[in-house]
This record gives C-alpha cells, sequence and structure tokens, in this order.
C-alpha cells in the first residue's frame, strides 16, 4: 500500500557520521550519475550513508505493505458480498505482493528479508502509522482504498524516478496496482452512498476517522522533516511532504463532493490567491506518539505480525529440512 | 431432465465454505509467499462458488442472486462436506478455540483438491453446459490447488520430526471425512441420472491412489476408517459451520435488501 514520511526516522540508520568520507573516484562518478538524474544499480559502487538510508526507507515501505494487510483483511471474512470479498481478497494479496517485491529490492542492497523481519518484530522499524488504527466498519475498507492507498501513490509515483533502479521498478509495478486499488476503493463507496442512509451513514464514519490520519501519512512539515534535504539530494525523494499533502488534498476534495462526504475540516476551503486549498492544523502530536507506538492497535499489529512468524518457524523449518534431504539424496544419486 | 439445483449448491457451498477458510490465513501465514498462495486458492474457489451461485439463480428465477444464496440460507441449507468447514486445527468443540495449524489446512485443501481434480474434469461433459464450462475454469485452478498443497504435505511429511507429528496428526483427524465423499446424496444421486454429473463413487480408486502416493512419499501413514460418517452435504453439519456462516453473513444480514 503505502509509504509515508519514508524519513521517519528509525534506529537502524544511527551512526551515520562515523562512515569516513574521503572523497574519491567512485565517489566523484556516484554523485555525477545522480547529478544527471541517472539510476544506481545494486552493483555500483555507493556512499554507505546512501545505501543505509535506502534500505531503511525500502524495508519500512515493505514492513507497511505487510502490516496494511491487517486492517483490511480485518474484513475478509465479514465482506457483504462475494464480489466485494473477492476483490478484497485480491487487494490484501496485492499488497502481500508489493511487500515481496519490495524486500527483493532491498535485498539488492545487501540485507537479507530474515534482518528486515527482525527489524520489524523486535520494535526498531518503522512501518506506516496509518495501519495503526482501527477498521470500525465495512465502509473503512473503500475508504483505506480511496483516501490510504490515493495517498501511497501519491507518496510513490514520484519514486518512480527515484535515482536506485531496482526501487523505481519496483515502484512503477506497484504504482499501477495502488491506482487500481484506489479505483475500486472509490467504487465501492460510490455504490455504499446510493444506497442506505446506513451505508451512507458508515461511508462519513469512516472519511471522519481516516481524513486526518491520511494527511499525516505524508510526513512532517517540511521545516521539521530532517532526511528531506538530503533525500532530495541523493534522488531517493523527489517532492516534500507538504507538497505532496497539498496535492493530495487538492485532488481529493473534489471526489468528497461526487462522492457526497463531507470532509471533517472547518478550515478547508479554496484559496483563489494560491490555488490551492487551505486546511486546517494536523494534531503532530497524536502522529508522532502513535509513530512512537502508542496508537490504537500498534500494540496488536506488531504482535500479531511476531506470532505469525513464530507460528510459522516450524513450517519453514519443515521447508528447509526437506530441501536439504532432497540435495542430499541427489548427490547420492549421483555418487 | 432438468439440472438439480441442490446439486449447484453442494458444489458452490463447498467452494464458499472453503474458500472462506482459506482467507482466514490472509496476514497470518507461515511465510508471505503461503499468504499469497492461499489468498489465492481462496480467490480461485470464491470465484467458482460465484459462477456456480449463479447458475443455481438463473434455474431458480425468481429474485435469486449469487449473494442471496451465499448470505441468505441458514447452516441447515448449507450442502457442502463437513470436512471443510471444519477450523484449522485438531478436534474440538464448537465455541473452542486454538491456534490456526496449517498442516491442517494444506492436508484439507489436498484431500479435497485430491478429488475434485476429478470431478471438474468429469464435469467437463456434463449435459449443463454452463456447468461444463465451469468445470473446465475450475479444473485448471483446482490442478495448481492440489499441486501446492501436495508439495507442502510431502515437504512437512517429509520435513523435521514436528512437521512429520503435526501432519500425521492433521491426516488422522481429516481423513475419516473424506468417507463423505463417497455416500450418495439425493441431490447427487438426481444429478447424475440427469447426466449433469458424474458418479462420484466411481472416482474412487483415482483418489485412493493420489492420495496413497502422496502419503508415501511424504512417509506419512494411511489411517483406517471406523466410525461415524458426516453428512454435511444433505445439511446436517458439525458445530463449525453456523460460526463460520454468523461471521460470513452478519454484515449482510444486518442490511437485507442493501446493494454493496
Ligand atoms: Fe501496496
Ligand atoms: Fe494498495
Amino acid at each position: 500500500m503505502y509509504t509515508q514520511a519514508m524519513d521517519i526516522p528509525d534506529d537502524s540508520g544511527k551512526k551515520l557520521a562515523a562512515v569516513s568520507n574521503a572523497p574519491s573516484d567512485r565517489e566523484a562518478a556516484f554523485e555525477a550519475r545522480i547529478d544527471a538524474d541517472g539510476r544506481i544499480e545494486p552493483q555500483d559502487w555507493m556512499p554507505e550513508a546512501y545505501r543505509r538510508t535506502l534500505v531503511r526507507q525500502i524495508s519500512q515501505h515493505a514492513h507497511s505493505e505487510i502490516v496494511g494487510m491487517l486492517p483490511e483483511g480485518n474484513w475478509i471474512s465479514r465482506a457483504p458480498s462475494l464480489k466485494r470479498k473477492a476483490i478484497l481478497i485480491a487487494k490484501v494479496q496485492d499488497e502481500g505482493g508489493h511487500g515481496l517485491y519490495l524486500y527483493s529490492a532491498a535485498e539488492t542492497l545487501g540485507t537479507s528479508r530474515d534482518q528486515m523481519l527482525e527489524g520489524l518484530h523486535s520494535g526498531k522499524a518503522k512501518y506506516s502509522s496509518i495501519f495503526n488504527y482501527p477498521t470500525l466498519n465495512w465502509a473503512d475498507v473503500g475508504v483505506i482504498g480511496w483516501l490510504v492507498d490515493g495517498a501511497a501513490i501519491m507518496n510513490q509515483v514520484p519514486l518512480c524516478r527515484c535515482s536506485y533502479g531496482p526501487y523505481a521498478r519496483a515502484m512503477v509495478r506497484v504504482c499501477k496496482e495502488e491506482s487500481f486499488h484506489q479505483r475500486q476503493g472509490y467504487e465501492a463507496l460510490l455504490v455504499m452512498m446510493k444506497g442506505t442512509d446506513e451505508q451512507r451513514a458508515m461511508v462519513q464514519d469512516a472519511v471522519n476517522r481516516y481524513w486526518w490520519k491520511c494527511l499525516a501519512m505524508f510526513g512532517p512539515p517540511d521545516a521539521d522533516s530532517p532526511h528531506s534535504a538530503q533525500g532530495m539530494r541523493w534522488g531517493i525523494k523527489r517532492i516534500s511532504n507538504d507538497d505532496l499533502r497539498q496535492k493530495f488534498i487538492d485532488a481529493t476534495v473534489p471526489q468528497a463532493k461526487v462522492l457526497g462526504v463531507t470532509l471533517p475540516d472547518p478550515d478547508l476551503k479554496w484559496n483563489e490567491a494560491r490555488g490551492h486549498y487551505d486546511y486546517g492544523q494536523i494534531d503532530w502530536a497524536e502522529f508522532w506518539n502513535t509513530v512512537e507506538g502508542n496508537g490504537p492497535c500498534n500494540k496488536e499489529r506488531l504482535a500479531t505480525r511476531v506470532k505469525a512468524h513464530n507460528d510459522g518457524q516450524w513450517v519453514r523449518d519443515a521447508a528447509q529440512a526437506y530441501a536439504r534431504k532432497q540435495k542430499e539424496r541427489a548427490l547420492k544419486e549421483a555418487a | 431432465m432438468s439440472t438439480p439445483i441442490d446439486y449447484l449448491l453442494h458444489l458452490a457451498d463447498n467452494a464458499v465454505v472453503l474458500g472462506q477458510r482459506n482467507a482466514e490465513w490472509c496476514g497470518h501465514g507461515p511465510i508471505l509467499e503461503e499468504d499469497m498462495a492461499l489468498a489465492n486458492v481462496s480467490l480461485d474457489l470464491i470465484g467458482q462458488a460465484r459462477l456456480l451461485y449463479q447458475r443455481a439463480a438463473e434455474l431458480m428465477g425468481g429474485d435469486a442472486t449469487e449473494d442471496k444464496l451465499a448470505y441468505f440460507r441458514g447452516p441447515h441449507e448449507f450442502r457442502n462436506y463437513t470436512l471443510l468447514e471444519l477450523p484449522h486445527h485438531g478436534a474440538l468443540v464448537g465455541y473452542a478455540a486454538a491456534d490456526r495449524d496449517y498442516a491442517t489446512t494444506i492436508v484439507r485443501n489436498f484431500l479435497y483438491s485430491a478429488l475434485m481434480v476429478h470431478v471438474w474434469d468429469g464435469l467437463q461433459q456434463s449435459a449443463d453446459p454452463s456447468l461444463a464450462a465451469i468445470a473446465a475454469k475450475s479444473l485448471k485452478e483446482t490442478s495448481y490447488h492440489l499441486h501446492h498443497s501436495r508439495d507442502w504435505l510431502v515437504r512437512m511429511g517429509d520435513g523435521t520430526e514436528e512437521s512429520h507429528a503435526r501432519a500425521q496428526a492433521a491426516v488422522n483427524h481429516l481423513m475419516p471425512y473424506t468417507e463423505e465423499f463417497w455416500t450418495t446424496s439425493p441431490a447427487e444421486g438426481a444429478a447424475v441420472a440427469a447426466k449433469v454429473a458424474i458418479d462420484v463413487w466411481a472416482l474412487r480408486p483415482a483418489w485412493d491412489a493420489l492420495v496413497n502416493d502422496a502419503l508415501a512419499e511424504a512417509t506419512l501413514t494411511r489411517p483406517n476408517f471406523h466410525g461415524y460418517v458426516t453428512e454435511g452435504k444433505v445439511g446436517l453439519h458439525s458445530e463449525h459451520l453456523s460460526y463460520l456462516l454468523g461471521e460470513m453473513q452478519g454484515l449482510a444480514r444486518a442490511h437485507p435488501g442493501a446493494t454493496w
């Protein structure tokens, strides 16, 4: 699904300052390629800080896809029609696929999936905080498609031009699927809004709960975003948090009108002079509190991932043991 | 002679109930690739159920729809094999809670898809052309389900001590439920008479061969059967189905007449 502020700091990127920065030919070549808007590929030399920043960002993104399966997965068993059930399963499955491409992209930087999962399970690595909120009614599924996938697209489309080749290519495929999810989510909401009063109330309730959280997905205001400048320099981040947020709001307000829902912000209004919508204050204290682990679902989300991993240990062990036996048998036969 | 609707419902209910069960792994699988594989199995099964319910609704006429058939019939009206409604763990009563066991999931998918590859293959010649078309599509999907579950059955059986024990326990738990495959319900009898269905009994040697071969490769043993034969396909279910349907149908039933 998603990536928010992929510049949310976590522990994995610390101590970058210790890396020696003696200028060299290969460093000059790297800088020149970045300046020329060229792609860096896995076999190319790259500065350690660039590598670590990418691993942090791509693994955060991958973890978000995987944790993001849970809030929507919550409604698979209860989907109110077989068609919607199938659409939802396919969507959640796509998110798992995004996780897979992204783990693979990060592995090209020399970090294994196991290492990345260890980061997630120990709480060291972050994932998008949007998934730390509960899905409380069926319309949440549609609203997540429309707004959360919508915000993810805004964040990710610029990453299709990211300087790191494998990440950029993964993003191209991911973005295609995310826009499909967004259209499907919006369509499901259109149907509900044409339905009964109860259905309309469900949609409005879901919008009320998710609107502000989606705006926060773009990350802290530019003034408070420490990683952005370096990310821009390296072509890992292309558009600032605030610019993306504004773009998202400008695109979403007309969609909300067509849908017939009210966005829960009394300050939301068109500013002729700016050519953009003005909007109210995001509750950053609440955002950071949730990022730090104190949101409504952080503990459940993480514990569920950890439990799935631990419960699955014997299955993974069985696969490995079987593969080892097969190899031994093949060797014996060859001998 | 026309297509017996109860027979279509039997096939559709099998697919929707097992699809519902497989989807329970979404987000909880032992490895990400398996979350995706089981989501795939579930999607195929729900797709099959939709086509079968649509065909049944078409034959029923009136205001029947796929969703009315899936969401507004009670447990006693469901015609699925009891095997398919069981939770993903060993024998426990309906309101017991336990962790999901992947061996149970895999063994069940294996036992069922080993039957259905033969059923769908035969149904390609059904006198009901719509059913024949559904069968052709379902055969491809079910061959993949068989492949997937058989591979894992062998890995588990011939993996570690723990995986072997879990796979054997799942085989011991589930195998007795397969006896229901070989009894003939009135719906099946009518469908065979109308040349809409094939006689499942005739598939038994082929199923036995598939199962015995896989169990042998997995170094697992096949338990002897003696005892109760389940009757889910005539509407007499285990305690587990009403929980499954309660969860699946609750939202739709809270808003009767709503469109989604
Ligand atoms: Fe995604
Ligand atoms: Fe998505």
